[in-house]
């Protein structure tokens, strides 16, 4: 396993300085080496509906401190993924690939405190934080579209500003 | 089993299947698990326009729309196939705050009273859904990530941002169902 540490720069063009990053090294087809993510992704689907965290509810009762399940869902996975991390840097994993697997080291920006007070605020309302909005529109409450689009819209209008921004 | 399985999974299960997601997205092609990231994608590839932040190859990043693609799908089918018939259950406590503050618990997943078609032109949708969904989208650019980048795979990392953004996520839901929700939804 290795460790890459990413500076924070404003004009960054690259893949995102965070989340969701490709390392892969070896060339992939546009869409056939991408069906596994589409695989994997209706497994989180299912996941994250039958743990019932997509439900308004659930986050109610987590901000209103009325119920372990949120609490216990993110702890327990969370636990996990540490020890799944753990073990692959352990016994030195490779990916399916063969790749050593990567691991971006996050650099602290104040983004991460404002920016994570305002997605806060906003996941306490919608009930959802991204991938539950996905989840929500799938199990068919179609309305959550509107949602989505306008999430869509703030990162545009984050993308726009980034440079003013205090980080 | 398959009544198990329509049941709501209890959250030790779903815990570790959600965690599980990080060395599979890692293991099938260093991929790192973060969701919001999927929406600036989808403005790098719809309308990119002059703005630097989405001047990059989407395409190199195209699984993870292929992901948040599956999840929508998943979670169509488990809703058509695993659903629970039973009434959604909500901790008695919640259920008579919301009662209060006139958000009747109704046994689905969403309340129907806010999250309906119906409410799209009004005030509560400008709310619930404009508002709201802006938040999400700007709050977790400018974090650098969601739940799922930060709360997951930066903390099963062992990355101390990752720590301080998800206290901030909390910190922020607090907020607003705390002290905003009693006002907000006397006004919408």
């Amino acid at each position: 396993m290795k460790l890459i540490t990413d500076e924070f720069a404003e004009s960054k063009t690259d893949a995102d300085e965070c989340a969701a990053g490709n390392d892969q090294v070896a060339p992939e087809s546009a869409v056939g080496s991408n069906i596994k993510y589409l695989l994997a992704g209706m497994l989180f689907g299912v996941i994250a509906l039958k743990s019932e965290i997509i439900s308004w509810y659930r986050i109610q009762e987590m901000f209103r401190l009325h119920s372990f399940h949120m609490y216990g869902v993110i702890g327990t996975a969370v636990v996990t993924g540490v020890i799944a991390v753990w073990l692959i840097k352990r016994f030195n994993i490779k990916t399916i690939q063969g790749e050593e697997v990567v691991i971006h080291q996050k650099k602290f920006n104040w983004g991460q405190v404002i920016g994570g007070l305002i997605f806060g605020l906003g996941w306490a309302i919608t009930g959802a934080c991204p991938g539950p909005l996905f989840a929500q529109i799938g199990s068919g409450v179609l309305v959550v579209t509107v949602t989505l689009l306008s999430a869509i819209a703030g990162t545009y209008v984050y993308g726009v500003f980034q440079r003013k921004l205090p980080h | 089993m398959l009544d198990l399985i329509r049941q709501p999974w209890p959250w030790y299960v779903s815990g570790a299947l959600i965690g599980l997601t990080v060395p599979l997205l890692l293991l099938l092609g260093n991929k790192h698990f973060g969701i919001s990231s999927s929406l600036r994608h989808i403005c790098a590839a719809c309308i990119p326009g002059k703005v630097p932040f989405f001047q990059y190859n989407w395409k190199r990043e195209a699984w993870n729309l292929f992901f948040v693609g599956g999840i929508v799908v998943g979670a169509a089918l488990a809703s058509q196939f695993l659903n629970d018939p039973e009434p959604v259950q909500v901790a008695e406590k919640t259920a008579q705050a919301l009662a209060d503050l006139g958000v009747a618990v109704d046994g689905k997943l969403m309340p129907a009273s806010i999250f309906s078609f119906d409410n799209l032109f009004t005030l509560k949708g400008l709310v619930f859904f404009v508002i709201g969904g802006f938040l999400v989208g700007f709050g977790t650019r400018y974090a650098g990530g969601c739940t799922s980048g930060h709360s997951i795979l930066g903390l099963s990392t062992l990355q101390w941002p990752s720590l301080v953004a998800t206290c901030c996520f909390m910190a922020g839901g607090f907020i607003m169902v705390q002290l905003i929700y009693p006002w907000l939804l006397k006004v919408v």
